[in-house]
């Protein structure tokens, strides 16, 4: 079934929509050594997206709403229990995986929800991909300084007053959002890339944190769009290739690009 | 209260317990306006947590009264800046509207050319002098320093003191080092807390020379529940 252009255009901006905020999120999450984070806490949407396919509501809806509640728990436990958000995301993501899996009511579902499904994005969803993007992009920017701080060092941050640990919570819950968006181009398992991989990218060539920011929100649009035009030029050979692995693809290659340039950089020194 | 005035700092009965554990106990100490205070004692004294106490980090019992409208800077131990692409412009820049020039000059560093170097190049002296520029942006009245030649090479630990006393001079910063050094104490600070758990000297810096003092300081522990200035 060959993708309508409108459909196309839908997807195109979620996909670039996300790509950035993504990349830009990413970028923080890649120095505090919580990338895997990341990708664990996607596949936490599971139960929800399957809830909304039973129940007849927007799977997406569903979705944020486990990863919006599974974020704060798992804050509220790191607090707690002192374990770090990579121990409980790991306990969390399995468990949720699991769960998804036994109630999901069928596999075309299922399927559709681990890897995306860029045919089901609409107007609303585009519209919605965009706000929720910008509003990302603009409270992670508020905020990414004094994050940066607390990663130097957590005592520097907190003798200046700077509420680590709620920054912390409204991080995870912008990542919550980023990936609930997310979902719908590359599905749950592998919306986590764009988390990682454009930041990974941008990381091995930056030399400062504005460069880097900038760096990791562009390879994550060139990475969604590139994905995505070519899952539909495939579309248009009636060979049906979900957008999602095609995304990843294009990611890896802006890594491999940006390892070369690191590597002809440091040969030229 | 008439009496804290002549004292930016006084510090009465602090204890800390963390995990179950006694960190500090019975801390009592008070610090005139433009003192040099080092803070001295074994591995496991409860030195950083003394500053934690102080920057109201960690819970304590006991009081700590800061004189009012005190501004106090802090330069911690351990930073990591290793995997973090930030420029030293980026890091002093933390704080919209400060003179990243005039701090610089303050720590020596301006004709080096370190503004757009990573924070993770730099020397041990470089970083440790860009922390205190960091500190001093905000025209501290207070500078705690947590091991001032931290991660130093040996020929420069000298350079970082008299910078400190530099800074002591021209800004009239009150401060509190926590040092291992007892030459860089002798010369460079004006008086001297002995910690171990509890304060086991409070006095004269010079003192520090005599070996019995030092032994007292980080051998056998003897603890004062008083101190006189």
């Amino acid at each position: 079934m060959n993708l309508q252009l409108d459909t196309l255009l839908f997807g195109l901006t979620v996909g670039a929509s996300v790509g950035f905020a993504a990349g830009y999120l990413g970028s923080l999450m890649v120095i505090e050594k919580m990338a895997l984070v990341g990708d664990a806490l996607s596949h936490v949407a599971l139960p929800g997206l399957a809830l909304g396919y039973l129940l007849n509501f927007n799977p997406l809806i569903g979705g944020f709403v486990f990863l919006f509640v599974s974020a704060v728990l798992i804050w509220h436990l790191g607090r707690v229990t002192k374990l770090s958000f990579e121990t409980l995301v790991g306990a969390a993501f399995t468990l949720a995986l699991a769960v998804g899996i036994l109630i999901f009511p069928n596999l075309e579902a299922l399927e559709e929800a681990l890897f995306g499904d860029i045919a089901r994005v609409g107007l609303v969803e585009a519209l919605a991909a965009v706000a929720i993007s910008i509003v990302v992009v603009f409270l992670t920017r508020a905020i990414y300084k004094k994050i940066v701080l607390g990663l130097i060092s957590e005592e520097l941050a907190t003798s200046k007053k700077i509420p680590i640990a709620r920054l912390n919570l409204l991080y995870l819950l912008l990542v919550s959002l980023t990936v609930a968006i997310g979902i719908q181009i590359t599905g749950t398992l592998l919306v986590g890339f764009l988390v990682i991989t454009p930041a990974a990218a941008a990381r091995t060539v930056s030399a400062n944190l504005k460069r880097y920011f900038l760096l990791s929100a562009v390879f994550g649009v060139i990475s969604s769009v590139a994905g995505i035009l070519l899952s539909s030029y495939f579309d248009s050979t009636n060979l049906s290739v979900p957008p999602g692995p095609l995304v990843v693809l294009s990611g890896i290659v802006v890594f491999a690009v940006a390892i070369i340039v690191r590597w002809r950089k440091k040969l030229a020194q | 209260m008439g009496e804290l005035s002549d004292y930016i700092l006084r510090v009465t009965n602090l204890g800390v317990n963390l995990q179950n554990q006694v960190i500090l106990e019975n801390v009592s100490f008070k610090l005139r306006r433009g003192t040099t205070l080092a803070i001295v004692g074994p591995n496991g004294a409860g030195k950083s947590t003394l500053f934690r106490a102080l920057l109201n980090l960690v819970p304590y019992t006991g009081k700590v009264e800061w004189e009012e409208q005190v501004r106090i800077g802090y330069v911690p131990q351990l930073v990591s800046v290793r995997d973090i692409p930030i420029s030293v412009e980026e890091f002093l820049s933390y704080r919209d509207g400060a003179d990243i020039g005039q701090a610089l000059a303050a720590v020596r560093l301006e004709d080096k050319g370190v503004v757009d170097k990573t924070l993770g190049v730099l020397s041990g002296g470089e970083l440790r002098r860009v922390l205190i520029a960091w500190a001093i942006l905000d025209n501290p009245s207070v500078l705690l320093f947590d091991e001032p030649t931290s991660g130093v090479d040996v020929g420069s630990e000298e350079s970082i003191f008299v910078m400190l006393n530099d800074l002591k001079e021209k800004k009239k910063i009150t401060m509190l080092l926590i040092t291992h050094d007892v030459h860089l104490v002798k010369e460079y600070t004006n008086q001297l807390l002995g910690l171990n758990k509890c304060i086991t000297f409070f006095g004269d810096s010079k003192e520090i020379a005599e070996p019995a003092l030092q032994q007292k300081i980080y051998g056998e522990t003897v603890c004062l529940h008083e101190t006189r200035e």
